[in-house]
């Protein structure tokens, strides 16, 4: 689906990204972990073209999405949630959705407005609201809803459930389930090591801009010491 | 004061607010959404009304004219947002200043290789050239209301537009978060493309429809320049509502100073924006 090989990206003259591989399968969810600025924003930013990496290649099914714009790498199928969730404004919740509105890369349209709305029944609550006047969860389910109304293939979610009450966060994570139901592949940054090691299907530990453990989440799970020592739990 | 006089005064407000309007609605989206400081919108208004003029001497029609010059502005502004002021989007105020000035400068200095440096004038066609009379002494010329009539039509164009159409949601989206109307997949350097060149068309307009009622001349682009500051700023910066609202302020303030305050009418414009910003300091819609 998604394939970045040897990702250098600078910020100035801090070098950010050491030569990061990283893949992504069809229909795969992968968590993407981490200490706070270790990468991980950055990362998906050099994949999207928002950052210029300044070396390394980035794939999307088997396409060179190299230093394209971020609008047309995002058309190869791909959906953004970035940290802070992106709300406009000046646009209620009902445009919010309708603005994003397109058919899949394959020409399905799967998610409509109505089934986003299902999804996500507090939303249809507040259909003339604007976005920026919604609490935090119910702007992370506008943002995951925009997102699913562009027919991704594959869902970026960065920070999923940051700064969210624990019951909303159960709301999310029970939503990003049933999504990776649907066959949809992600990639789910967040705090909440517990709910990703049994969610995602692989994990992907960046340490200073590299990548020191990508694999399954058993071995994590057998042995702890290798979360403690890169996350700090 | 005669009742009949004031009506007129504000029909004359009111027109002048909205040919504003179709100047300024074109500087606060380009201002708002794609934050370019565009000194050079005055000069698509100047180039609207000599492509007019010049065009009307060609086909003997103004209609025609008019209908020519439209395409011919929107052209002219897309090239120019393609080959320069795409440059501009990642730099700071004073570059765009700096390059939009220059491009006042190109556009006059055009113009006088072109047309001259003589006051030209399109007569008024026969076909509109009558008034309404209202009383024994007063009447109003229909190419006024006419005027009003295809200002107003437009300004419904661009609320219906804006308000109802995903296109109208994008360009709105785009004034409040750019970068994430990107992230969604959508084209924003032509969405940028084509919002410059609908801005350029429609002051190119205002200044061909105003051919009529008032001279083509070196420097008329300026003017109106300065007063669609002054309406983006009292309508706040991005707001086609506001930019609509400030028109009409603008063209009221200006029109009524002209007849009742004559030795102040300079300052009455910039009068009524001190006061709006005392009030609203971002502006009526920021």
């Amino acid at each position: 689906m998604l394939h970045a090989t040897a990702l250098h990206t600078y910020y100035g003259a801090s070098h950010v990204l050491h030569g990061i591989d990283f893949r992504v399968a069809k229909g795969e969810t992968v968590a993407l972990m981490g200490r706070n600025g270790m990468g991980k924003s950055t990362l998906l930013k050099s994949m999207l073209g928002i950052v210029a990496p300044r070396s390394g290649k980035v794939a999307i099914l088997g396409r060179d999405v190299t230093g394209m714009e971020t609008s047309a790498v995002i058309r190869q199928g791909i959906a953004y949630v970035p940290e802070g969730r992106g709300m406009f404004h000046n646009l209620t919740v009902r445009e919010h959705l309708l603005m994003a509105a397109r058919a899949g890369t394959d020409g399905r349209r799967d998610w409509t407005y109505e089934r986003v709305l299902e999804t996500f029944p507090r939303l249809a609550e507040r259909l003339d609201n604007l976005g920026t006047h919604l609490s935090g969860g119910e702007q992370q389910m506008l943002s995951i809803g925009r997102a699913l109304m562009t027919n991704p293939q594959l869902l970026i979610l960065d920070e999923a459930t940051e700064g969210l009450a624990p019951l909303i966060r159960r709301d999310i994570w029970h939503v990003i389930r049933a999504i990776k139901q649907t066959g949809i592949a992600s990639i789910i940054v967040d705090k909440n090591v517990g709910v990703l090691l049994d969610l995602a299907d692989r994990h992907v530990i960046l340490v200073k801009g590299e990548v020191v453990y990508d694999g399954g989440p058993e071995t994590l799970k057998s042995d702890s010491s290798i979360l403690e020592r890169h996350i700090g739990l | 004061m005669d009742v009949w006089f004031f009506l007129i005064q504000l029909l004359n407000g009111v027109q002048y607010g909205l040919l504003l309007f179709l100047v300024a609605s074109g500087l606060t989206l380009i201002f708002g959404i794609m934050g370019i400081i565009n000194l050079a919108h005055g000069a698509f208004y100047m180039l609207g009304a000599y492509l007019a003029w010049w065009l009307a001497g060609l086909t003997g029609s103004l209609v025609a004219a008019v209908v020519l010059s439209l395409p011919l502005a929107a052209l002219v502004g897309y090239v120019i947002e393609a080959l320069l002021v795409r440059t501009l989007y990642k730099r700071d105020h004073l570059d765009q200043v700096l390059l939009t000035y220059g491009l006042i400068l190109i556009f006059n200095e055009a113009q006088r290789i072109l047309w001259g440096n003589d006051v030209h004038g399109i007569a008024m066609p026969t076909a509109v050239n009558w008034s309404v009379r209202l009383t024994e002494t007063l009447s109003y010329p229909v190419y006024r209301v006419i005027l009003s009539g295809i200002c107003a039509a437009l300004a419904v164009v661009m609320y219906v537009v804006i308000a109802k159409t995903r296109f109208g949601m994008w360009v709105r989206a785009g004034a409040s978060n750019r970068d994430m109307v990107a992230a969604l997949g959508i084209n924003v350097k032509l969405l940028f493309g084509v919002v410059f060149a609908v801005g350029a068309a429609l002051a190119g307009l205002a200044g061909a429809i105003s051919t009529p009622i008032s001279s083509v001349a070196p420097g008329m682009g300026d003017t109106v320049l300065i007063l669609c500051f002054v309406v983006v700023v009292i309508g706040g910066v991005g707001s086609v509502k506001g930019a609509f609202l400030g028109a009409m302020l603008i063209g009221l303030a200006d029109t009524f100073g002209k007849v009742f305050v004559p030795d102040f009418a300079s300052f009455t414009v910039y009068g009524v924006m001190a006061a709006v910003l005392l009030w609203k300091p971002r502006g009526l819609f920021a």
